[in-house]
């Protein structure tokens, strides 16, 4: 791994945000850097969505400092898109509005994402898992250094929401870009995910998941519920890590990757 | 050119030149929901006649001044839709008319055709309106050429428009302000309290037969030709008001719009 590889693609430190008298973000810091999936987790109304907006640059907090990679290309997938039924759309040309757009790179994302029989299809008439991947495509388009991807699953089937999992580490490999997920489910993103940010207005505890998921203030959080998650199983492949050059470095169970 | 040629071609031009630029600016008021927000800056508009009259300016450039002004003004509802911008925007739309209206009465010894504002005076339409019209045409076709990309980006979505670098707000209120300037030239053929038909029905009856925006806005300002068309020569034929009847025309083909879809619709489940 060479320097500018480990050099963070995007850094928050002490980031504060009060909102009507409530604190939503409360000394925040991060840092991502390329070829990193860090996923956000915590409960509803905990910031995720906030704390995304303002690593865009799309709020500004009221103290603290976001940095962001000069020239860094950002493909980012919103958690809802709701469009109005009035706009006449197809696939195409809902991706053609997407920067970095051209015939043949919305061509590759249509194949890879195996919805190239929508190309011509109204965006009204989508499933909620078509749309999000149509959404995924756009965010592809701009060939991200950052993939910023909020709540990818909402809508999907389980097995729609395996898939998508399944396939964010192998984007992240085909375009060495760093991740940055919002989730509300652990144990879905575990295998997902190099790094899990565990968020309550501020950062409750964070790395390895398998650590995060056996933290005290975790399962002060989420309760028991999530230990029995039907899809638990899916936890003991995490023993390994992917590094950025694609390579797979195992270790020992509980050790941290911050 | 003799009397009869001057007399429908300056209302023919008019309307034309209106229905060609209602038709995309049309469309995004209706993408965007800000058809009550067109509404009151037509209705806002009777307070730049006020003016107009008391300071004696040119009426039409009091209409367009008024108006941008309003727009202006209104802009950062836009933004804040938790604030129940739907009742303020009633409020301002209401009051400003009214205040107007009233203001408009105790003007001494001053008379404005007040039904001419309100239900339009398409057939007064001179030479001098026609050239205001080609000229803002022309703007605004230009300026939404230029931007057409950026535009649907922003109308698709704020959010990743913004991310994608497009200068949002600048583009919201380069739409606005065309927006006022349509609506303020518009007034002198529909009339304020029909300006906002011309921009919504042409698209709407426009929407089901399209799959692409381009061709909703293509078929909305044909939509709005056709209506102008109609409208005028019915007017003409029966001696009703201009400006009702073309919207009337345009209700009409709206109405056949709907006719056609159901007729599509039942051939696709048959």
């Amino acid at each position: 791994m060479n320097s500018s590889e480990t050099t963070a693609v995007l850094s928050a430190s002490h980031l504060q945000l009060v909102r009507q008298h409530k604190s939503v973000l409360n000394d925040i810091s991060l840092n991502l850097k390329a070829g990193q999936i860090i996923t956000l987790i915590g409960p509803n109304g905990c910031g995720k969505s906030t704390l995304i907006k303002v690593l865009l640059g799309l709020e500004k907090p009221d103290s603290g400092t976001v940095t962001r990679r000069t020239g860094l290309r950002i493909g980012y997938m919103p958690q809802r898109l709701s469009l109005d039924q009035r706009m006449p759309l197809t696939v195409t040309g809902f991706l053609q509005l997407a920067r970095g757009a051209s015939h043949e790179r919305i061509g590759h994302w249509l194949d890879r994402l195996s919805i190239r029989a929508l190309a011509q299809q109204s965006v009204h008439d989508l499933s909620g898992g078509e749309w999000q991947r149509v959404l995924l495509a756009r965010a592809l388009l701009i060939k991200p250094d950052l993939l910023v991807l909020d709540e990818p699953v909402q809508g999907v089937d389980v097995q729609g929401q395996l898939e998508l999992y399944r396939l964010i580490p192998q984007l992240r490999d085909e375009l060495g870009c760093a991740v940055l997920m919002v989730s509300h489910d652990l144990h879905l993103v575990m295998a997902a995910t190099d790094e899990v940010i565990c968020l309550n207005g501020h950062i409750c505890c964070s790395g390895h998941p398998d650590t995060v998921s056996l933290d005290p203030a975790y399962i002060q959080l989420f309760g028991a519920r999530q230990q029995q998650a039907p899809i638990a199983h899916y936890t003991h492949h995490h023993d390994h890590q992917h590094c950025a050059d694609g390579h797979v470095e195992h270790r020992a169970p509980g050790k941290d990757i911050l | 050119m003799n009397l009869f040629d001057y007399w429908w071609l300056m209302p023919l031009m008019a309307g034309i030149l209106l229905a060609l630029v209602a038709g995309p600016l049309g469309s995004f008021v209706v993408w965007r929901r800000m058809a009550f927000f067109g509404d009151t800056l037509a209705h806002g508009a009777l307070l730049g006649i006020t003016f107009g009259v008391l300071t004696d300016i040119n009426l039409t450039l009091a209409l367009v001044l008024g108006s941008v002004l309003l727009a202006l003004l209104l802009l950062p509802l836009q933004n804040r839709s938790r604030l129940s911008s739907d009742t303020l925007l009633g409020i301002v739309s209401h009051s400003t008319l009214a205040i107007g209206l009233v203001t408009l009465s105790l003007a001494q010894g001053i008379r404005v055709d007040l039904m001419g504002y309100l239900f339009g005076d398409l057939l007064a339409v001179e030479r001098i309106d026609v050239l205001w019209i080609l000229l803002a045409a022309i703007l605004i076709a230009v300026l939404l050429f230029w931007q057409w990309r950026a535009l649907l980006a922003i109308t698709v979505s704020q959010e990743l428009a913004a991310i994608d670098g497009h200068p949002v707000q600048r583009l919201n209120l380069m739409l606005i302000l065309l927006l006022a300037l349509l609506v303020a030239l518009a007034m002198k053929v529909v009339g304020i309290l029909l300006v906002s038909a011309l921009l919504i029905i042409p698209p709407a009856a426009a929407r089901s037969l399209a799959r692409t925006p381009e061709q909703m806005v293509f078929l909305a300002s044909a939509t709005g030709v056709i209506s102008v068309l109609l409208g005028l020569w019915a007017s003409f034929h029966w001696d009703t008001p201009a400006g009702p009847s073309v919207v009337v025309a345009a209700t009409a083909l709206f109405a056949f719009s709907l006719v056609l879809q159901s007729l599509r619709d039942s051939r696709r489940s048959a």
